[in-house]
Parts: C-alpha cells; structure tokens; sequence
C-alpha cells in the first residue's frame, strides 16, 4: 500500500479538521448555556418587599453601594443605585452579574446568587430609593413584533457591538459586548432601557418600546432560524471565516499540492 | 534518457556560446549536479504491490462513480422547498457527492501516473533562442522581398497616410476616457448638514428633542428630509450620519472656540471614521470611548473625539448643534471640515 509508507496518512488533514469543528463547536455551546431562568417579577410592589429588600440589601449590596444606594465617587468609584429603578436591579442580579465577585475589565454574566423572589424584594427596595425605569411585562417582551423593523433598527443600533446576528463582540481593553442568543427577552428589554456597565441607554424616545419589542422578535427569529449557508463557525464574521479558509482549505490545498509532487515509494 | 538529449544545432554555435536567453553567461554558474539515481518504486519491484496498486486506481474511479450517482439520489432525496432551510441539505449532498465523483477521477488518475506509469527521469536542455545563421538570412530576405514587392519604402503617399491613420485611431478612447468623471467637485466637503437642518432618528426620520436624550444615550442620527430623498440617499447618509451622545457637562473637555458647539452636554458627531470610513459606532458608556469596528481606532468623546488608539489621523469631525423654538435639536452649520478619510486634495 503507498498510503502507509507516507509519515500521515491523508486522512490526518480531515480528522484534524473535524477535530477542529468539535472542537470549537462544543466550546461555543457550552460558553453559551443559558444560566438558570428567574421568573419574572411583579411591577407592583408590596411594602412588605421593600422591607424585605432593604435586609437583603443591607446584607448584599450596602458594602460597595453604600446603606441607602448613593453608591461612592472616592478611589473605588461604585454607582449610585438612587433612581436606576427596578429594570437595573432585575438585570443586574438575575443575569448573575450583580453581586459582582471579582474586578476585571467588566462584570460577567453567571449564575444568579438569589432566587426570583429575592430579586423582586431587591429591585422593590431600589426602586423605592428614586423613581426608575420598572421591570418589563411579559406582554411587552412577547417575541410578536415585526422581525423586519427589528433586523433594521438592529442593525442600526446594536449590531455595531453585539455582531449583526448577536453574536458578540469586542470592545476597548478586554471589554467585549455579550453575545445575545439564549438571553432572556426580559433581560435584553432591561439592557436596552438601562444601559448596564458600558453599553448605552436606548430610551423610550430613541426606541419606543413597540421598537424594543421588534428587535426581541428579530433576536428570536435568529436563534430559532437555522442557517441556510451550512455551518456559521459561531456567526462572528469575516475573521473566523478568513481563518477557516486559510487554515483548512488552502491547508488541504497545500496537503494535496505535496501529494502531486511526491514520488511514488 | 541521455537518448532525449536535443542534439546541438551546429558546431559554429558551440564555439560561440550562446547562452538559452541571457545575453552573459555567469563565470560562477551553478555547477549542474545532474540527475538523482533512479529509484525504483515497490511497483515496480513487485507484482503484487503493482496489482495492489491497480486495485486502488479502479477503486478510485468506481468511488467516483458512487459518487456521482449519489449526486443524482440527493437532488431529489432532498429537494428544496418553500421552506428555505432545505437548501442547506440539498446543496451539501449534492457538493458531497460531486466532489467525490470529481475527486475520484482525478486521485485515480493521479495515483495511476505515479504509481504505474513509466517514471524515468529525463532531461531536456532549452534550445538557444538565436536562429541558425542560414535562417536569419533567410528572414532578411523574407522582409526585403515583402518590401520590393509591398513598395513600402517606395510608394511615399501610402506610407504617411497610413502613419496617420494610426496615429489618430487611438484618439476616440481618449474622448471616452471623459466619462469616466464628473469629478467630485466640493461633494467631499459638504454634507446634507446646513445651519437649522433638524437632526432626526435613523431610519425613521423623527426629529429629536434635546429632552430626549437623556445621560448615557446615544442616537444614531440622520438629517431631516434624509429619510426622503429619492435619489443619492446612501451617498448622503454615507456622509451626513451622526452620533448623538449626553454627557455630564462637567465630564466635556471644550476648546473656546467649541464651547457653543455642544447643548447641555449633548455633542454630535461625525459617525464616518477618518481612517477609511467605516461607521464609528461602538460607544462605551462609562470610559466614553467610541471604537471603530474596522481597524479599533479608538476615539474620546470628551475631548474632542481625539484619537486615542489605533490608526485614525484625525479627530471625528463634530457637528455644531443648537436647539430651536419648539425644543428641537438643529445644526448651527454643515460640518466645518471634510467629514471621512483622507483624499488627495485635503
């Protein structure tokens, strides 16, 4: 047999490649499992939730925002909590990112410290201390929009950070923009009306909520369509493609060129 | 192999030396070092290994044949419907299967060549590429027979006219070479921006009110009657398309002569990056960088959207606002500089 006096065996370049496609498709699975769903809060508080919050507050929260939320401006800059609402709060801590356990470039999403009905107890708390944007209903993040006007407004407003699919992206000095599919339609409302850690506030007058709801729906429309172009190698664009082809391609291109060239044993 | 060999022309060429195309030939040339032995292969050493290897040629081109017939099954075992997601199939199965119909004929060919076809090495020196002294004679006299009977040199009258109609042949292109302007003129240095021009939200055109914007916003902004035109509109979004950021007033770094230029914190602009115009819109709310996806130019939008990072030569142009009567946002003036990258007459 000529194939196995040679030092691989061409079947090497196609089991690399497929080792390589596990590979990095497993990885983006598992990075982007979904972190255990809270379910969502009521927007009318009790005052037996504040008072509930207050404790859970003064226990969790008051070390770095301070006992009533005013937050510090010293060496260790923290954000004031007075007015952020009860949206932030939701977000904050039921995407896990709050309480935050290590400093780095930028908080990141884990799983949350609380259950459902702490947070709602929390976010009743803060949203006592100021006015602020409140918690969405689940009739305004219903995925039921136009996922046409969501693509455009998407594209227009989020894509730049999030990838014109919402798979993510970079940003300045290890900050990145996280990638969208899996999140929760009540967290990515939240986001938009909040602008948590460095993304912008999109308010009610830059995207009306019948806007928000759009680009839910578009979102939605992305994680449950297949792509129709075969494998996307985690949608993030011309980088990831241009290294596939150079790596595999012209590597199989360059595998088959020394084949050619070789004498026979 | 040494049978190959082309045998030189005639033995007055050998004393000149004439080297195949170059005119000097190296003293230190590269010493031939001839052909490696012949190696034989296994097939050739052995029956066996020689009918192995045939076995494997046919078992190429019969893959090749399963191949193509699998092609032929996957058009129609996976056909495209009205739902789209089926083209994934139909056009991976049937790629699969001709590339296997195509592959095998040509790997068969290939390991056929190599493995049971005469594998003898020969050499074949260039031949000198000056013509035997009886063919350039004859070439001369090809030409000054062509002449005598042409009459070239002699017929005077034919000879410039026909210079000149092949001197004014090429002529037409050089018209047609005209279209391929206008020049641009001054569009590279103005936008659709003009003193009261509202500024309104991308796409939809609203206006914006200054109270709209609130601390940490940011709008993606176009002109309004942008959203309108029905001719040049990319070309004009391309060039008038606005970042509307709120800061704390205290956080703005301004020169004198921008102080106006900014209304209670709100500054605007230019959103077309200075390094080769790509949309600069990846604005962090907290370090109030704004970071260009293309290259990470990296720009802050305190001072003057200054470059900070990456290969940007220049500042984002910003647009002077101001508010009208009823609230409104509005330009004070077009851009006060080209707004993009560079071009030759800036």
């Amino acid at each position: 047999m000529a194939f196995k006096r040679n030092r691989r065996s061409p079947l090497a370049a196609i089991i690399v490649m497929a080792a390589g496609l596990a590979l990095t498709g497993g990885g983006y699975a598992a990075a982007t499992s979904a972190v255990e769903a809270a379910k969502p809060v009521s927007a009318i508080a009790t005052a037996e939730q504040v008072t509930e919050g207050k404790k859970l507050f003064a226990a969790n929260c008051a070390s770095c925002h301070g006992k009533k939320g005013e937050g510090s401006s010293g060496s260790n800059v923290v954000p004031s909590l007075i007015g952020v609402g009860a949206a932030s709060v939701d977000f904050q801590v039921a995407t896990g990112r709050m309480p935050g356990q290590a400093s780095g470039p930028q908080l990141e999403k884990k799983k949350p410290q609380f259950t459902a009905e702490q947070i709602s107890q929390m976010a009743a708390y803060v949203a006592s201390l100021g006015e602020g944007p409140a918690i969405p209903t689940d009739a305004m993040v219903a995925a039921d929009g136009d996922s046409a006007n969501g693509n455009t407004l998407f594209r227009i407003n989020c894509a730049m950070c999030h990838n014109a699919v919402g798979a993510g992206g970079a940003l300045t000095h290890g900050k990145w923009a996280p990638a969208l599919d899996g999140v929760e339609a009540r967290h990515v409302y939240e986001a938009m009306l909040t602008g948590p850690q460095n993304m912008p506030v999109f308010n009610d007058a830059n995207l009306s909520p019948k806007d928000k709801k759009d680009i839910i729906t578009y979102l939605k429309y992305v994680e449950e369509t297949p792509s129709m172009g075969g494998y996307e190698l985690a949608s993030l664009g011309p980088v990831v493609e241009g290294l596939f082809t150079w790596v595999f391609i012209l590597g199989f291109i360059i595998a088959i060129t020394i084949w050619l060239g070789a004498k026979s044993n | 192999m040494s049978d190959k060999k082309l045998v030189k022309a005639s033995s007055a060429e050998v004393e000149h030396e004439y080297s195949g195309g170059l005119a000097v030939v190296a003293p230190d040339a590269v010493k031939n070092p001839g052909l490696e032995p012949h190696r034989l292969r296994m097939t050739d050493k052995s029956v066996k290994h020689e009918k192995a290897a045939a076995r494997q040629v046919s078992y190429m081109f019969f893959a090749s044949v399963v191949g193509s017939v699998f092609a032929m099954w996957a058009y129609f075992a996976f056909p495209i419907t009205e739902d789209l997601a089926t083209v994934r199939a139909n056009t991976l199965y049937l790629g699969l299967g001709l590339t296997l119909g195509l592959m095998g004929i040509g790997i068969g060919a290939v390991h056929w060549a190599k493995t049971l076809m005469p594998d003898a090495e020969v050499s074949e020196d260039r031949h000198p590429a000056r013509g035997s002294e009886e063919v350039r004679a004859k070439a001369v006299e090809i030409i000054k027979l062509a002449n005598s009977e042409s009459g070239f040199s002699r017929r005077k009258l034919i000879r410039r006219s026909m210079y000149g109609a092949l001197a004014f042949f090429p002529l037409p292109a050089v018209i047609l070479f005209g279209d391929l302007g206008p020049n641009p003129g001054d569009t590279l240095r103005h936008t659709m921006w003009k003193k009261g021009t509202r500024l309104a939200l991308d796409p939809t055109g609203v206006p914006i009110k200054a109270a709209d914007i609130t601390l940490g916003s940011v709008f993606h902004v176009i002109p309004e009657g942008l959203a309108e035109l029905k001719k040049h509109k990319l070309e004009e979004k391309a060039k008038a398309a606005v970042l509307l950021i709120r800061l704390n007033p205290a956080d703005l770094i301004e020169s004198e002569e921008r102080k106006t230029w900014s209304y209670d914190g709100i500054v605007a602009y230019s959103k077309i990056c200075t390094h080769v115009g790509c949309p600069v819109a990846l604005y962090e709310q907290l370090t109030h960088n704004l970071l260009c996806p293309c290259h990470q130019s990296t720009f802050d939008v305190t001072d003057a959207c200054k470059v900070v990072f990456g290969p940007a030569a220049r500042p984002l142009p910003q647009l002077p606002i101001t508010v009208d009567a009823e609230g409104y946002l509005i330009a004070q003036s077009d851009f006060t500089e080209p707004v993009g990258p560079s071009f030759w007459e800036r």
